[in-house]
């Protein structure tokens, strides 16, 4: 139980997928202008972070390493993750028609996304087990959840700021951007037990 | 062999177990679609320029059936796609007057003096940006072709330094609007026949000094128009499109060849957008 705290607080804070290992920057700075589509991707990658971090584990452990062919891990999680995530989709289409209308969009830019694929090998990398895989994924997509959040916060704020001409749009978020990132670099100091 | 073989293998049957997998779950969770929003999305132009609202047509399509949305808002499409589209939806055809942008500028290289040469990047936004452009004329065309970047239907050329936009292939989306970084592109209803073609509300000598086909606010039009449609705008002409009866007294009398007869095809446009 608290390997799994560790490993939880470890990615919720000291490596944030997106503000301390820069996965996942593309819906970061993308999907952030309002907190209502953040929070929408948000629940979409926890989901499929969980998710695929189940997955990857059993493929990795079951038929990769049996079979000493670990360097398939990038193609073949990257074909698991793409499958999954559609998997996902049609069965949310059918059981959760609401769930599927207000991730929209969202669950099919997964497929794609770097944090996910990023988790997976990361996980293996470490040798965590089964659960703990799955808690690393979950962890790690809250801590997506999190920047995304805190950030869609700040971007809501700058609408309403006098930004100066040059500044406006993509640059001043950029700045916001680095600024939040060295802030969380503040729990790098941060010793975990285990 | 067997290096090569078993991860061929592998991926080939992780590929092939996905595969049926996914098409197993289509089957079992398969969804019935409205059949009506492929109907709708057959009649929209499919250009997805949004200039709708929505991210393309198949957004928008989507919205009409699913949320009840007005079915015209396509400005693209005119009334040929209102009229089908009211029938797939079973209300009651209307029409609808049309609109289509207006370079509101005739400067060009041989009629506006330039401040400068400008050698930066070829887009009218970064050229507005140092001194407000290379044109002597500050209100006027730069003539680097952003507008013409932004038109998704060819419809906008640029010659010698002034973009013209074809009214047989303006659709009315409005993307050059939104794009000039002047702001002289403006939308006019499709029946106008006359326009003012110059944006400048600088003195008449100020600007007839940078440019030969400017808006001198002499007047002439003003007092010459029988339905007094024209209006004096600091020291800029200005026609109101509803009171216009197209009758072309001013076009006559500008000393400047500012007031022009803008389309010959009105007739034509029409038929085809009837």
């Amino acid at each position: 139980m608290k390997e799994l705290l560790t490993i939880l607080v470890g990615a919720l804070f000291i490596e944030n997928f997106v503000l301390s290992k820069f996965l996942g920057i593309c819906p970061f700075l993308g999907v952030s202008k309002k907190r209502e589509t953040a929070l929408g991707m948000s629940g979409a990658v926890v989901f499929v972070m969980a998710l695929a971090g189940a997955a990857t584990w059993m493929v990795n452990a079951w038929l990769l390493v049996p079979l000493h062919l670990e360097y398939l891990q990038t193609l073949a999680f990257i074909l698991l993750i793409a499958a999954l995530v559609q998997f996902v989709e049609t069965v949310l289409k059918k059981v959760a028609p609401p769930l599927y209308r207000s991730l929209g969009i969202y669950l099919p830019l997964i497929t794609t996304n770097c944090a996910v694929l990023g988790s997976a090998l990361i996980h293996v990398e470490r040798g965590y087990t089964l659960l703990q895989a799955v808690v690393y994924g979950f962890a790690a997509g809250l801590g997506f959840t999190m920047a995304l959040v805190l950030f869609s916060g700040i971007r809501e704020k700058l609408e309403t700021c006098d930004i100066p001409e040059s500044f406006k749009g993509m640059p001043i978020s950029l700045i916001a951007a680095a600024l939040v990132s060295v802030a969380f670099f503040g729990f790098a100091g941060l010793v975990l037990p285990g | 062999m067997g290096a090569i073989l078993i991860p061929v293998a592998v991926v080939a049957g992780l590929a092939l177990l996905f595969g049926i997998g996914l098409s197993i779950a289509s089957m079992v969770f398969h969804v019935q679609r409205d059949p009506r929003v492929d109907q709708v999305r057959g009649v929209l132009p499919g250009a997805n320029c949004g200039a709708c609202g929505f991210s393309g047509c198949d957004g928008y399509a989507e919205a009409i059936m699913a949320e009840g949305t007005s079915i015209d808002l396509c400005p693209v499409g005119g009334n040929t796609v209102l009229a089908q589209l009211s029938v797939l939806m079973g209300v009651e055809p209307e029409t609808r007057e049309g609109s289509q942008a207006r370079v509101l500028c005739q400067g060009n290289w041989h009629t506006v003096d330039m401040k400068y040469r400008y050698e930066g990047i070829q887009d009218c936004v970064s050229a507005a940006n140092l001194l407000g452009g290379m044109s002597a004329c500050i209100f006027g065309c730069l003539g680097m072709g952003s507008c013409r970047r932004a038109c998704k239907f060819d419809a906008i050329s640029v010659e010698d330094g002034l973009a013209r936009i074809l009214p047989s292939k303006c659709t009315g989306c409005g993307l050059c609007v939104a794009e000039c970084p002047k702001g002289i592109i403006r939308m006019l209803p499709v029946k106008t026949a006359h326009a003012v073609l110059c944006s400048n509300h600088e003195r008449g000598a100020i600007s007839r000094n940078n440019c030969r086909t400017s808006c001198i606010a002499c007047g002439l039009c003003v007092k010459n128009c029988p339905v007094d449609a024209i209006t004096m705008d600091r020291h800029l002409a200005v026609i109101d499109p509803h009171v216009c009866t197209d009758c072309g007294k001013c076009a006559e009398v500008c000393p400047q060849h500012t007031i022009r007869p803008i389309r010959t095809d009105v007739a034509e446009w029409l038929q085809r957008n009837a």
